[in-house]
Parts: C-alpha cells; sequence; structure tokens
C-alpha cells in the first residue's frame, strides 16, 4: 500500500517537473515582433534591440519594454488604455489638494516645478542627512511641510504621486546628474554596486546572474530582462496594480528566497540609485507596463 | 504518519492533474443552463485573443458578430465561456440596434492555458459561436500581496 | 472609482462610434491568497450600462474572469444630439454614473 502510493506521488511529481508539450512554443517569434513595432514606440530606451532573443545583450542598457509581449506593450503605447495613468490621473489631482493642518497642497510651494524633477533623485536631502528617492522625498514633504497625516510607501497617494511626478519626465533621460554624480550620491551608488554583485538567498544569486549575464534567456515562461528602473512606477499585471520598484526588488529577494527588506530601506535607495546609473542613456517610461 | 503524508500529497497532485477536467465539466454543465439542447452554429462570431498570453491577470479578447444591426437583424446577446478558468462564464454582453455594431474589446483573466469560445444569440433566436486558442505563460518571480 | 471614457464630442448622424471605458476598481477574483495566506474576498464591478435616448445600448455582466481596472470597448449609432450615459454596478450595488454629452452635426452646414 505504501509502495503504491509512493510511486503514484513519484509519477505526479514527475508529470509536474518535465516540461508541457506547450512550453515549446518559441518566444524568439513574439520578441521580434515586439522589437520591430517597438522602433516607433515614443519611449523607447536609446539602446536599440539589436540583439536577437537569444543572444544575451551584456553591456549596452534595454529597458524591460522590449522584453515584453506586443500585448502587453500595446497597453503602455496606449494612455487611455494604460491602467497606470489612472494613478497618474489621481497623482495629479493629489498634488494639487490642499491637505494637512497647513492646508497646503504640494503645488502651493511648488509652483514651477520642473518637468525633470523626477530625473534628479535618488539624492542627498541634507535636512536628512541621507539619501531619499522620490517616494521618500514625498512622505517627508508630506509629515514635514504639510503636516499631513504621514503616508505609506507603497500607499495609493505615495503611488500616485511617484506616478505622477515620473510621469512628467516621461521621455527624458533617467540618469540626470546619477551619471556623474555628486561626492554625496557616489557612497550610495557604491553600495548600490555591491548589493547588485552580491549573490544572496537560498537560490545564492545575484541581480547580476539574472539581469547581466542571462539577459534574453527563458526562466521558466519569463524572458529575462536587463532589470532596468526607467519605467517605474510599472502597472505589473502580476500584481494588478502599480507598483514601486522597491516592490519588485522584494519580488526578486523572495525570488531568490533571501530575505525581503523593507520598502524605502536605504540598501533599496543605494541599489536604485546605482541601476540609474547602470541604465545611463535610457529614457523615462512611466507608467511601464510589465508583466 | 508517513503513510497518512504520502497519502495526501499523492491526492493533492492527483487533484491538481484533474483541475482542468473538473473545469471542463464545469463549463459543460453552464453550458447546458444556458442553451440545453439548442444547435449552435459555428460561424459568424469572430474571437480573438493573443496565441500566447505572458500573464494570465490580463489577456486582451476581442469577439465581432456579423451582423447589420437592424430592427429585423440583430445580435441580443454574446457570452464569453473558458474551458480551464474556475468560473467558465467569464462575460455575457447585451446589445440593442442603437449600438450599431455587435462587437466588445476588453481584457479577461485566464487562470491556464486553455480554449475560449463566444457564443451569439440572435434576435431570430439562432446561435453561433467562435473561438480561440490561448496559452498562458506565468512571471518567473511572483510575490504575494506585499 | 475614478473612471475614463473616450467618446468623439460630435458626430454625425448614423456614424457608429467606437466608445472606450476603463474604470479603477482590484476587481478581487476571491480566488487569490494574500502574504499570509488568507483568501482575498470577491470584491467586483458586476455590471456596466451605456444608455442612450433614454434606452440601453450596450451592457455587460461580468465575473471574476475580467481583469482588473476594467477596460471595456464597445458601438453606438449616433443619432440624436444628447447625453450618453454610463454607470458602473459593483457588487454592492454601489453605482458609479458618468455622462457625456454627443452632439449630432448635420451634413448639410
Amino acid at each position: 500500500m505504501r509502495s503504491a502510493a509512493a510511486s503514484l506521488l513519484i509519477v505526479i511529481i514527475a508529470n509536474f517537473l518535465l516540461p508541457a508539450a506547450s512550453a515549446t512554443v518559441p518566444l524568439t517569434n513574439t520578441l521580434s515582433a515586439s522589437a520591430s513595432a517597438s522602433a516607433s514606440a515614443s519611449a523607447s530606451a536609446s539602446a536599440s534591440a539589436s540583439a536577437s532573443a537569444s543572444a544575451p545583450v551584456a553591456s549596452r542598457a534595454q529597458s524591460g519594454y522590449h522584453f515584453q509581449s506586443s500585448d502587453t506593450q500595446s497597453l503602455q503605447d496606449d494612455d487611455f488604455k494604460n491602467p497606470g495613468m489612472l494613478w497618474v490621473d489621481t497623482g495629479r489631482q493629489y498634488f494639487n489638494d490642499a491637505t494637512g493642518s497647513k492646508n497646503k497642497a504640494c503645488a502651493s510651494c511648488h509652483k514651477k516645478l520642473a518637468s525633470s524633477v523626477a530625473t534628479t533623485f535618488p539624492k542627498m536631502n541634507q535636512h536628512l542627512g541621507a539619501v531619499v528617492n522620490l517616494t521618500t522625498q514625498i512622505q517627508h514633504c508630506r509629515s514635514q511641510h504639510q503636516q499631513a497625516e504621514p503616508i505609506d510607501y507603497e500607499s495609493e497617494t505615495a503611488l500616485a504621486l511617484t506616478a505622477y511626478l515620473a510621469n512628467h519626465a516621461r521621455g527624458q533621460r533617467a540618469d540626470h546628474h546619477v551619471l556623474a554624480p555628486p561626492a554625496t550620491l557616489k557612497q550610495s551608488v557604491e553600495d548600490g554596486g555591491r548589493y547588485f554583485n552580491q549573490r544572496r538567498g537560498q537560490l545564492n544569486l545575484s541581480c547580476h546572474n539574472c539581469h547581466q549575464d542571462s539577459v534574453g534567456k527563458m526562466l521558466r515562461g519569463d524572458l529575462i530582462s536587463h532589470g532596468q528602473s526607467n519605467g517605474y512606477p510599472i502597472y505589473r499585471l502580476e500584481w494588478q496594480s502599480l507598483g514601486s520598484l522597491h516592490r519588485r526588488f522584494r519580488a526578486c529577494d523572495i525570488g531568490v528566497r533571501a530575505q525581503p527588506q523593507a520598502l524605502g530601506i536605504d540598501t533599496y535607495i543605494n541599489l536604485e540609485a546605482y541601476l540609474k546609473q547602470r541604465g545611463a542613456g535610457l529614457l523615462i517610461e512611466t507608467p511601464a507596463v510589465r508583466r | 504518519m508517513k503513510r497518512r503524508t504520502l497519502l495526501l500529497g499523492a491526492a493533492t497532485g492527483l487533484a491538481l492533474q484533474l483541475a482542468p477536467h473538473v473545469y471542463a465539466k464545469r463549463l459543460k454543465a453552464t453550458m447546458a443552463l444556458f442553451y440545453g439542447e439548442e444547435t449552435i452554429t459555428v460561424g459568424r462570431v469572430h474571437l480573438k485573443t493573443p496565441p500566447l498570453a505572458e500573464n494570465g491577470n490580463s489577456v486582451s479578447l476581442v469577439v465581432d458578430v456579423e451582423s447589420p444591426m437592424t430592427e429585423n437583424d440583430y445580435v441580443r446577446e454574446i457570452r464569453i465561456f473558458a474551458d480551464n478558468n474556475p468560473v467558465p462564464m467569464l462575460a455575457s454582453y447585451q446589445f440593442s440596434p442603437a449600438a450599431g455594431k455587435a462587437g466588445v474589446a476588453t481584457r479577461i483573466r485566464l487562470s491556464n492555458s486553455q480554449t475560449i469560445t463566444a457564443v451569439a444569440r440572435l434576435n431570430d433566436g439562432t446561435l453561433w459561436s467562435g473561438s480561440s486558442e490561448t496559452i498562458v505563460t506565468l512571471a518567473a518571480c511572483v510575490d504575494p500581496l506585499l | 472609482m475614478k473612471t475614463r471614457i473616450s467618446i468623439p464630442a460630435t458626430a454625425k448622424k448614423g456614424d457608429i462610434l467606437n466608445i472606450k471605458t476603463l474604470a479603477s476598481h482590484p476587481m478581487h477574483s476571491g480566488f487569490r491568497r494574500d502574504a499570509i495566506g488568507a483568501l482575498v474576498p470577491r470584491d467586483i464591478i458586476n455590471r456596466f450600462r451605456c444608455e442612450y435616448q433614454g434606452q440601453l445600448v450596450f451592457e455587460a455582466k461580468f465575473g471574476p474572469g475580467t481583469a482588473a481596472n476594467p477596460f471595456l470597448s464597445f458601438h453606438l449609432r449616433a443619432d440624436e444630439r444628447g447625453n450618453v450615459v454610463f454607470i458602473w454596478i459593483d457588487q454592492q450595488g454601489e453605482r458609479t454614473e458618468e455622462l457625456r454629452f454627443l452632439d449630432i452635426v448635420d451634413d448639410e452646414y
């Protein structure tokens, strides 16, 4: 009885481990189709998809847009259909709504906000004595300058405001001054680079292993991208919602069975600073649509 | 204890293998509920879903039915069915001749690779159908809701 | 609930217009689990109606099989100038209504 159950279990497990017939559908067609479609995309990266789907593109920065199916790309291309734009709309509203005990809107102080403001982050905030990204800066403004209820990193308000401001800079180079970082940011970029190359988790993988060494290869049903940040916050189909870059970092950490860290933590901000430098030349695509 | 764990594992594995069969049965029962023994002719209904969806949470669906949409000849409703989803009927769409065209584009959820079928009922009572197959893959790094 | 509607402001009588709508809603299917493994209960918009000239033009009834932030594109034949009404109803019966004015231009001018 025991051996019969064991052999049944082994048969069933074997069924799951063996690739199903349907998984052999070639995805190279999808990528080359989407590569030609993306040539006309407004926010496509400077480094175009010269590589075919199978050849890893190690050195040049490529937007994650090129690693999505054409159906997903079509969602990003259409501002009406792009669900991420719902957050941008909300963010525009929040930016102009007065709030807090001082009854001030973001717009009250930031009367003439440069469209490029999102590209200047992460940066050193002298008052806090720490490197902040756009979201943690917004959180700080909210509680300090507007004297309003503090907002969570991944709250609807924080996401909407971040998406609105990043979308404001859509089409601009994401890296701004991170390319030649001031001394205050250099340490952050270095720390981020160290994190990027450090193996972690039970699977003992570093960001580099997938997003540099294995670009263009398949990870189960997923085509491994270059791991860029120029589209964030993104509407991720898996989340069915807009989400932040730090949320994606957490997903990657969980993916390699490492301990995910808190949203907004300095480790992730440093990684963000490094990614911006690594993605030099890419243009902001917020809100990008990714699977 | 060991035997019980093994049996439980075997049973779960078996159940997971049977899920598509369960869903297909549910679909049959649902269609019987709506259409009974009526004839459904394949034709006039053009259903388009992508051959490969990289995430089942949002898959494009476009359905169009050939019809002049006049007071005497129009499509009354289109129902969309899936054969490998926990809920077999995805949606039903009702039209009046004032729509001008019997067509809908939307985004659906597919829990797995499957065949999607659209069944249209015309004002004269006849049923027409069209279908489309989609393979669904999944992102590699999935996280629970934060 | 935020909504987006794409409909031409003017049309000629008899034109068949393509209307697009998008609504912000998580459309929790009731099948997904949260971070601690508990089922997230079903919470969906289950009906959408488009009315014009006091008549129903198009109605959609959906279950959890429709994606989050539901997108719907359908058609309407322009007739007389007037309001086109868009109604979303969720499973609790809460309605969200939007109006768009459709102006009809005469061919003769």
